[in-house]
């Protein structure tokens, strides 16, 4: 059963008919999906959902699904991680990570926003699903689509280095490199989706991808105790997943399932791509496209599609947002590693180092409570922090060689001590 | 005949240029506006193209070349 009321412009409010759509036929604005708000409180709490499988489909009525979901059944439920360690380093009192970097199957939030994606191309009877992507986002279409056994087309720009296709190839999509610069390739894909009719998750089917993005506000507030962060710091790059946290927050307290206690949300950019940031400093309505130029590749979209929701959505919190060089990005991939355990992409890097700026700058207050999200993996980037990294210290196979090195570095402390 | 549409983004030395009326004076291109918003800082016009592809794309090219981005309406879709 589905508790969609159906789609509706996010700017001149037309409603429109369930169909694959997602621009309003009279303004241009982007569409999105309705629900029956008090129908879904009367059927879900939280015993319902925690009767339910770990994956993001616990929360299946405020998702635009109206069957039994297919795929992402092992997507989302990702930990919220307590980091004191961080916590401490950071001088505040309550800090938590929210750790998509283990998301299933592909290790970045995308699993969420392609799960609902696909889940909804196979109920509108699509056969191919397609995306234009440089990373995250292929590498989650191509595994989701092999699992349904559906055909998948990924579009990319023909100069992205071999080993960034590798994640997505290994699943047998069929790649297609395009020629040309960015703009080009973003035209061609719009009118490969026109043309041909398929599911471009984050084209034709966007209104339906970007609600998957709720699930990680949902499960930060069910894993807080059904309660919702005082403060969450989320990066930006398309703009997706920002305005659906604060959605998921707003759509708990509607349907009851968490009080409605005050909640700010930063944004997090990379200096070398800041759109958002700057039209949020400016006072700006409208957002400046920029030219990319950071390590941080996955949040480098220059014009984001849905960045005027991002500042709609951190400006009514009461939120703030900064940006962060490339040296900082890598400094907060290596402190959360060091302090936490988790190694997260450029994108986790930058919301570590927001975060920390926002703490020092007293945007966010040190004794309350604080999320940081992390929506991809290290291991993806190796090449980010590749000069970063201590290199091994050189030994012969002789205890003696050991010991000489143990005492020189313990002299040196340069082991870490046990906390 | 094909029909397109964009976002249009002028920049601060660009907003006084008639672009607009240029393109449907130079190509056969029928010109649609559907939204718009200035600032200070920038121009964004959401635009209706219409006319056989060959047009378009040059009337596309066109306009790119007079210092305005051209994109689709779903901006930047490469994730």
């Amino acid at each position: 059963m589905s508790f969609t009321t159906g789609l509706k412009c996010r700017e001149c409010g037309e409603s429109y008919s369930w169909k694959p759509l997602h621009v309003c036929e009279l303004c241009f604005g982007p569409l999105e999906i309705g629900y029956d708000y008090d129908a879904i409180a009367r059927v879900l709490s939280h015993k319902t959902i925690a009767s339910r499988p770990r994956n993001l489909w616990r929360y299946k009525e405020l998702l635009p699904v109206s069957g039994e979901p297919r795929i992402g059944l092992h997507s989302g439920f990702t930990p919220l991680v307590k980091a004191d360690r961080l916590g401490e380093v950071l001088g505040v009192e309550e800090l938590w990570v929210k750790d998509d970097s283990c998301n299933h199957p592909t290790f970045s939030y995308k699993d969420r926003v392609v799960s609902v994606a696909v889940s909804a191309a196979i109920e509108f009877g699509f056969d191919t699903i397609s995306c234009a992507s440089t990373g995250n986002l292929a590498n989650s279409v191509s595994a989701h689509t092999a699992r349904a056994g559906l055909r998948c087309f990924i579009f990319i720009p023909d100069n992205l280095e071999r080993g960034k296709v590798i994640g997505s190839a290994i699943y047998e999509p069929t790649p297609v490199a395009i020629s040309g610069n960015y703009d080009d390739v973003n035209r061609l894909c719009t009118e490969i989706a026109d043309k041909y009719g398929w599911a471009f998750v984050n084209i034709n089917l966007r209104p339906f991808y970007t609600e998957g993005a709720k699930t990680y506000g949902f499960e930060v507030a069910e894993q807080l105790g059904w309660k919702l962060p005082q403060h969450i710091v989320v990066p930006t790059a398309g703009g997706t997943i920002l305005p659906k946290v604060a959605q998921a927050f707003e759509e708990l307290v509607q349907v009851g399932l968490v009080k409605d206690t005050p909640w700010k949300i930063y944004t997090a950019q990379a200096a070398g791509c800041s759109p958002v940031v700057n039209a949020l400093h400016r006072g700006a309505d409208l957002i400046e496209p920029v030219k990319p130029n950071t390590i941080a590749k996955s949040i480098a979209i220059g014009n984001p599609a849905d960045g005027y929701y991002v500042l709609g959505a951190v400006r009514k919190s009461g939120g703030w947002g900064e940006a962060v060089t490339d040296k900082e990005i890598v400094d907060g991939i290596r402190l959360l590693a060091r302090t936490e355990g988790i190694f997260t992409e450029p994108a986790g890097g930058t919301t570590v180092a927001v975060t920390k700026k926002l703490i020092e700058q007293g945007r966010i207050p040190r004794n309350e409570s604080i999320v940081i999200s992390v929506t991809g993996n290290g291991y993806k980037t190796l090449e980010a922090v590749t000069d970063a990294v201590p290199v091994p210290f050189n030994i012969g196979a002789r205890l003696e060689e050991f010991d000489a090195l143990y005492q020189t570095l313990e002299q040196s402390s340069k082991v870490r001590a046990s906390a | 005949m094909s029909i397109e549409r964009f976002y249009l983004t002028y920049n601060q030395d660009r907003i006084k240029e008639p672009v607009i009326y240029w393109v449907g004076q130079k190509f056969r291109v029928v010109t649609n506006i559907r939204a718009a918003s200035v600032s200070d800082h920038i121009g964004i016009v959401a635009l209706e193209l219409e006319g056989d592809q060959d047009e378009i794309n040059a009337a596309v090219k066109w306009i790119a070349g007079q210092g305005v981005k051209v994109e689709p309406i779903e901006k930047n879709v490469i994730e």
